[in-house]
């Protein structure tokens, strides 16, 4: 009968459950959640802890689940609280709302009502500045140790070539580019270039 | 007897000589890197040329000095641009980290009522990547100015391109032991996961069934020719330049067979993964569209919620098109096409920016996956700047350009160092705009071009007589009946009508490119734009500059044989 009342008004609220998504029965003990959460939340909103859970009125239900509510003001001889208070008082605890029927502001719609979007949680840092700070000194230690070690090994291998140069300044008799201590002075070296070449000679 | 004996004496000096062998090793001239091990060589080869364009499939392109300097410069001005990429690559890379992606969602706007409209008007991961990771301006003479998180990835990616080619070989063949072995590991990885992805299935039967009518049209085999060619890398230099440092006799027939084969084994099993995480975003994508169509059509006339479901959907949808045909104009239904969201993928920028993060997204772990992504796209680019680098350095150690007391550490330092400065044009906010020039143009044309000569320039200048005895002489054995043709008719052949093709389709119409312009009345699709004069010319600059360095080097040779001459007749 109520709703008959308020039907043509602009005092009532849509709401629309999307039934796939709900984890359990709607029944009546949901509604009775539901009216609870709008009472909370016109609690919150007025900071004043007059609106009861019978002021809550649902009609129009659907199997979907979708119904209509009203939200009346026992203070003021049963009139309805205007759409944009209940509105705004939603709005401010859909999160609240949402989590106690555990469904999102996808799958519990008041139409009517966009929902604010919650800012995404912004750091005061942006996360990617410090993973790039992560690579950054990783790229710098690396080039360091590169630079370094590339450095010492050319210390080492000129003082190495410095040491071999020494030995190649002392005075080391070299016979057709070879030096002496390498070839074996033996007495009497048998070259085997001459040794195998005696039947090359024409005989007399 | 006294020319006997004279000749065992030069015998004898020979024989000497022959014992210098006993004299350490430092005091030779020759000190060339050699590569640790044959793996190595093979690893390099591989890395260089599976790269990005195996992934995303994707076209993007004789030891005379002419061809030398030329393939220098292509090596030059492709890794310009090419680690213009990775730095995309690696914002994304840090980008990653964060819980939820950040673009999984579009940013809301000033006063927090809806969105940025830019992002609501195209999808949340298109505003991600025109306007948070490019911030593109409207036109390619809009410069605008550095964008400074760009500059700071770009100065990362050429330090790590530093580091790793610090030393040339010596160090690159240690790297690729990772970024040759790492996208392996991650593509299969991908392949696990994306078989078991729904919707799967439907990709790959939509990548390996033959459309015959598309068969017919030339375009397509022009593009796959040119997408092998420059698959394998080939005339940038790269490729001469690794396979330089191996020992001679090396069996050089056998290790291009396998870097060809393995190559296109890449491209076919990386097409796999992808193929099955696109099948599972179209299949996402046509049930996202059909659900919403259900919810309009279940609140218009109110029915039970679980009444219609996708797979009577359009059961419901003709019977209640009969019924009540006005509701059903009234509702501006999208048609679902299941073809449709599968055709809808795109290559290279585009596919692993907009549509494979897309895709991740949806996975669940996304952050896991997108680490593991651009981790593999970064190591894919990274073992082919490799090649690009040595193309670069190996010419101008082997030109003598620089003298020999310049350790090798400070020129691959210069060479980076300019090649940072140089590619600051591609973080400007037109910069993606540059890229896609460099990279029609430099990255394609000139290739074909020195390569074109190689080829001829071996067989017919040099001699394929030569040339097959040299082979024999590395590998044990004559080049055989194939390669005899490939060299002589086939290759070249192929080679000028693919050139012949790119140009006339080239000069068909006006080159033109597509701007990513908000303010356009049918965005997002993009505004087509023709290229401004001057930006042509740099175009023809581009592929003209490296390809005159062959013709230029032979006339000085001519020229300093005639005068050389000359000198010799005026003695």
């Amino acid at each position: 009968m109520f709703c008959l009342l308020y039907f043509l008004t602009i005092l009532v609220l849509e709401l629309l459950i999307f039934y796939l998504s709900l984890q359990y029965a709607w029944d009546a003990s949901e509604e009775y959640l539901f009216k609870a959460m709008v009472a909370f939340a016109m609690r919150r909103y007025s900071n004043k802890e007059t609106t009861q859970i019978s002021n809550v009125l649902l009609c129009n239900m659907t199997e979907r689940v979708s119904f209509w509510f009203v939200v009346t003001d026992s203070a003021k001889n049963v009139t309805t609280v205007p759409g944009s208070e209940v509105e705004a008082a939603i709005r401010m605890n859909r999160n609240r709302i949402n989590s106690a029927f555990l469904l999102t502001d996808n799958t519990l719609q008041f139409l009517k009502i966009s929902s604010t979007l919650s800012p995404p949680i912004e750091s005061s840092v942006p996360v990617w500045l410090i993973v790039f700070s992560v690579v950054l000194c990783l790229v710098v230690a690396g080039i360091l140790f590169l630079v370094v070690s590339g450095i010492r090994q050319r210390k080492k291998e000129s003082a190495e070539t410095g040491d071999l140069e020494d030995k190649c300044d002392t005075p080391v008799t070299t016979e057709n580019g070879i030096p002496c201590d390498i070839l074996d002075l033996k007495a009497g070296q048998i070259n085997g270039v001459y040794a195998a070449d005696d039947e090359r000679f024409t005989p007399l | 007897f006294v020319k006997q004996q004279d000749k065992r004496i030069s015998h004898f000096v020979r024989m000497s000589n022959a014992q210098s062998l006993d004299i350490p090793e430092v005091l030779k001239e020759d000190d060339r890197p050699k590569w640790d091990n044959k793996f190595q060589y093979i690893l390099s080869c591989v890395g260089f040329a599976v790269g990005l364009g195996n992934v995303w499939r994707f076209p993007y392109l004789c030891q005379i000095y002419g061809g030398g300097i030329g393939s220098l410069m292509v090596s030059f001005i492709v890794s310009l641009y090419y680690n213009t990429i990775l730095t995309w690559v690696m914002w994304y890379f840090l980008n990653s980290f964060q819980e939820p992606l950040p673009w999984s969602a579009c940013p809301l706007n000033g006063n927090r009522t809806g969105h940025i409209e830019e992002c609501h008007e195209s999808t949340a991961v298109n505003y991600f990547w025109y306007r948070r990771a490019l911030n593109i301006s409207s036109d390619i003479t809009d410069s605008g100015n550095l964008q400074w998180w760009l500059v700071l990835c770009l100065a990362i990616c050429w330090s790590i391109v530093y580091i790793c080619t610090i030393r040339g070989i010596e160090s690159t063949g240690k790297a690729i032991y990772v970024t040759a072995i790492f996208p392996y590991l991650v593509l299969t990885i991908f392949l696990i996961r994306g078989l078991t992805l729904p919707g799967a299935t439907e990709g790959l039967v939509y990548l390996f069934t033959p459309n015959l009518n598309i068969l017919k049209n030339p375009r397509v085999w022009l593009d796959a020719a040119t997408q092998i060619f420059f698959s394998l890398s080939l005339a940038f230099g790269g490729l001469i330049a690794f396979s330089s440092y191996n020992s001679p006799k090396n069996d050089c027939e056998k290790d291009a067979v396998t870097i060809a084969i393995v190559n296109s084994m890449t491209s076919l099993y990386a097409s796999i993964p992808i193929f099955s995480i696109l099948g599972f975003k179209g299949t996402t994508g046509y049930w996202d569209c059909l659900d919403r169509n259900i919810i309009s059509i279940i609140n218009e006339f109110d029915l039970q919620d679980q009444s219609i479901m996708r797979d009577n959907y359009t059961i419901w949808l003709e019977f209640l098109n009969t019924t009540h045909p006005k509701k059903i104009t009234s509702l501006k239904l999208r048609s679902c096409d299941l073809q449709e969201f599968l055709e809808q993928s795109a290559s290279g920028t585009g596919l692993a920016f907009i549509v494979f993060t897309e895709a991740i997204i949806l996975m669940p772990g996304s952050q896991g996956w997108a680490v593991l992504f651009f981790v593999m796209l970064f190591s894919l680019g990274l073992s082919s700047m490799f090649g690009n680098i040595e193309g670069i350095l190996t010419p101008l150690l082997e030109l003598r350009v620089v003298s020999k007391s310049v350790p090798k550490e400070v020129l691959s330092g210069a060479i980076c160092l300019v090649s940072f400065v140089t590619a600051l044009c591609f973080t400007l906010r037109s910069g993606s705009y540059w890229l896609e020039v460099f990279d029609s143009y430099a990255g394609s044309l000139p290739l074909l071009i020195i390569a074109f000569f190689e080829v001829t320039g071996v067989v017919y200048v040099y001699g394929i007589k030569r040339f097959s005895d040299d082979v024999k002489w590395m590998t044990g054995r004559q080049p055989n009946f194939y390669w005899q043709v490939s060299w002589r008719i086939i290759s070249p052949l192929l080679m000028l009508t693919v050139f012949v093709a790119f140009v006339t389709l080239q000069t068909q119409k006006q080159p033109s490119y597509g701007a990513w312009n908000p303010k356009y009345k049918d965005f997002p699709m993009k505004e087509e734009k023709d290229y401004p004069a001057w930006i042509l010319a740099i175009c023809v600059l581009l592929v003209v500059l490296p390809c005159i360095f062959i013709p230029m080097v032979a006339f000085y040779h001519l020229i300093k044989r005639v005068l050389g001459r000359g000198k010799k007749e005026g003695t």
